[in-house]
């Protein structure tokens, strides 16, 4: 029998994506553990599974941020979040993951086994099982240490509509929190800024928030994370999507003071910093109020705000009264402020 | 923080506001220009038009460095960059700009160039020292606030012996710009007057603003880059003109000294010496407008180290950044303004810099134009 795997020294090589006897190592001692359940510990190709009655939405989405750990969160809960909230945003209730890993050759495992259980335990906070899994490991200088790939599907509950297309004129924008944390958080830690290192990303799973607001108004008709890209771009594809315009507020929407000095140190617009744990949600005027409640009375909302409306606008523009009391565009951010991001 | 957050005071901005709408006649038209591209992205980022009673125009001037570099320098970095032994330096705004028959630096790059991105020239410093065996040119643009970072780097390099270090020089002069603007021969631009320059002041102080006041009857109101800042200078602008004044007033003294930075200065003349001429985007060639490096620096002078022999530039023809520049079209007035010349697909330098005129009404203003032709909002 081979001497269990030394996580504390040992690195990725090149055998523990092979598929022999090294790679079943790395599943067994490594993975199972950590993610746990019925499905994935039976050790099939595929997992098997039954669904709740109701539409099914399926999302994937991969993850190449750098540096792999940053204030608030690392690679791992990113992975399982971003998938977890995509499937949420379409108001579906999140069930399964995949994950798929690409190593690097040499990677530690050490950090391999950090980011296995901070994926773990993202997965147990959104109510999701990882329930298949897939490892490749490539030569040294072929990757950047660790990309993840996790893919998930979820059920709707009967009588929920949601959908980028559905914002109709008079509609009321609502924010769920204070934006560009996550974008900063790694801007930070990228160039250094000791001044921003207090900023933490805000990665979190939101399938309980879209939860308990669909309880309260089931009627949201649009649900988005603006995650890369930040609040301008998502509001931007809401309008062309739905062919309205929208008008924000700035002095409406949440901002940590913080962010804001990092934002103007680097030269950046928080409006097209990315998020990985807020979301915006669009409803009707009458539900707005309803809506509001029940976001701050949940622990990932409590700082909502009501920060725009829909209008009627062929040219579905965008639109900001400005803190200062003027009017600007805004527009869809132009080329990639930061690369790799998530 | 606090800082920043007082210079975009909403309740001040509309104390100003009616200020501004008070002092103003409505029996005439006011017609001043932000000479710096960082006042233009001031004005359209924070809205300040909507605070400015419709008789008063703002003018946006050549101060974006990216704007007026010619074609033909834009050929020169992209011929530098193509050679095999060089790694050349830029900001990343200059990356996208236009060269001849829609070549650019990203291109380049793209077809194996190798450029590089930098923040500041001290990162292009950085770069000749961690690659002795290649040849590493900063382009280095800007006015006088980038000038000093350049001169400091070539000083430095020439005490460290950094010889496979040299500097492709675009450095530009403010007052040369705002004076061939006056002096525009078929130029359809009236001016009551102008926003001066925030940084550029700080470094060059006051006192080379008065010729416009003596020998133009042009008022200056330096002012820094915060929306509240702008609309104060418009504010001492309205009444100079009122009253028939042209001097130059420091709305920015919290910067800028009347003296500027002695130090900035002395440390530039030392390393740059006055152009005859130089080719300006929109101005066309403009006497003492820009520098060289002085001959004792002559080794770190990419201009005379690496010979470049290029066909004549073919500017885009329809392009209108040279009317704007000059301040006698607007973005809209250009045929092909969004469609296709967009932020994403720069077909012009002022559409390129976050700075310029075209980029900045495209961003943050076109709703303006569409509302004005009477489209419903
Ligand atoms: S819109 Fe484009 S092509 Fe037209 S003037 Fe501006 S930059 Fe030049």
């Amino acid at each position: 029998m081979n001497r269990r795997l030394d996580i504390g020294k040992g690195r990725v090589d090149l055998s523990h994506g092979a598929g022999g006897r090294a790679m079943m190592q790395l599943i067994e001692e490594l993975f199972l553990g950590a993610f746990d359940n019925a499905l994935l510990n039976r050790e099939h190709d595929a997992a098997m599974f039954d669904l709740p009655p109701g539409r099914v939405v399926m999302s994937t989405d991969s993850f190449v941020v750098s540096p792999i750990f940053f204030p608030g969160g690392d690679i791992g809960e990113l992975a399982v979040c971003g998938t977890v909230n995509d499937l949420a945003m379409g108001g579906g209730v999140p069930k399964y993951l995949t994950a798929g890993f690409i190593l690097e050759e040499g990677f530690p495992l050490a950090d391999l086994q950090r980011i296995v259980a901070s994926m773990a335990a993202a997965a147990r906070e959104a109510g999701v099982a990882i329930v298949s899994g897939d490892t490749k490991v490539v030569e040294k200088g072929h990757g950047d240490g660790i990309y993840i790939n996790t893919a998930g599907v979820g059920v709707v509950p009967e009588g929920v509509e949601i959908a980028g297309d559905r914002a109709r004129p008079g509609d009321v924008v609502l924010l769920s929190g204070p934006i560009g944390d996550h974008g900063v958080a790694i801007m930070s830690r990228r160039e250094n800024l000791t001044f921003g290192s207090a900023i933490e990303s805000d990665c979190q799973p939101l399938g309980d928030l879209v939860a308990a607001m669909l309880t309260e108004v089931p009627g949201i008709r649009v649900l988005r994370d603006p995650t890369r890209g930040g609040l301008g771009s998502t509001m931007n594809e809401i309008a062309q999507q739905s062919g309205v315009g929208i008008e924000l507020t700035e002095a409406a929407i949440p901002v940590r003071r913080e962010v804001k000095s990092v934002c103007e140190l680097l030269g950046l617009d928080p409006l097209y910093v990315a998020n990985e744990g807020k979301l915006i949600a669009i409803c009707p005027p009458q539900d707005a109020d309803r809506l509001l409640s029940a976001m701050r009375a949940h622990p990932r909302g409590r700082a909502s705000a009501v920060i725009g409306r829909v209008l009627q606008d062929d040219r579905s523009f965008v639109r900001m009264v400005t803190g200062l009391g003027g009017t600007r565009m805004v527009d869809w951010m132009a080329g990639e402020q930061l690369p790799r991001i998530c | 923080m606090k800082y920043i957050e007082e210079f975009r005071d909403p309740k001040l901005a509309q104390t100003l506001s009616r200020a501004i709408a008070a002092a103003a006649d409505p029996a005439r038209t006011y017609r001043y220009m932000e000479f710096c591209g960082g006042h233009t992205h001031a004005i359209a980022r924070y809205g300040v038009e909507d605070l400015l009673p419709g008789n008063i125009a703002m003018i946006h001037g050549p101060g974006c460095p990216v704007c007026v570099l010619s074609v033909a320098r834009v050929d020169a970095a992209i011929a530098l960059a193509t050679r095999h032994d060089v790694i050349l330096c830029t900001y990343a705004d200059l990356m996208r700009v236009p060269g001849s028959k829609f070549t650019s630096l990203i291109k380049a790059r793209a077809e194996g160039a190798d450029v590089r991105m930098v923040y500041s020239v001290t990162d292009a410093l950085r770069i000749a020292r961690e690659n002795p065996a290649r040849e590493v040119v900063f382009f280095a643009i800007g006015f006088e606030t980038t000038t000093p970072p350049t001169a400091v780097a070539l000083k430095q390099a020439r005490a460290q012996g950094l010889g496979n270090f040299s500097v492709h020089c675009n450095h530009v002069l403010t007052p040369a710009a705002m004076r061939a603007i006056l002096e525009g021969r078929n130029s359809g631009v009236i001016l009551d007057g102008f926003v001066g320059p925030a940084h550029v002041s700080a470094v060059i102080g006051t006192e080379p603003y008065a010729e416009f006041t003596r020998d133009y009857g042009k008022p200056v109101v330096i002012a820094g880059f915060e929306p509240l800042d702008v609309m104060q200078a418009v504010l001492q602008l309205v009444r100079q003109t009122n009253e028939g004044r042209a001097e130059v007033e420091n709305e920015y003294s919290r910067a800028v000294a009347p003296e500027g930075n002695r130090v900035a200065i002395n440390i530039m003349d030392e390393v740059f010496a006055l152009r005859d001429t130089f080719e300006w985007r929109g101005l066309g060639h403009v006497a003492n407008s820009a520098l060289r490096i002085r001959d004792e620096y002559a080794g770190f002078d990419a201009e005379k180290r690496f010979a470049v022999d290029l066909p004549a530039p073919r500017e885009n023809k329809t392009c209108a950044c040279g009317d704007i520049l000059r301040g006698e079209k607007t973005p809209e007035q250009c045929a092909i303004f969004g469609d296709p010349c967009t932020p994403e697909n720069p077909l012009g330098a002022c559409m390129v810099s976050s700075e310029g005129a075209c980029a900045a009404h495209w961003t943050y203003g076109r709703f303006r134009q569409a509302e004005r032709a009477g489209a419903p909002a």
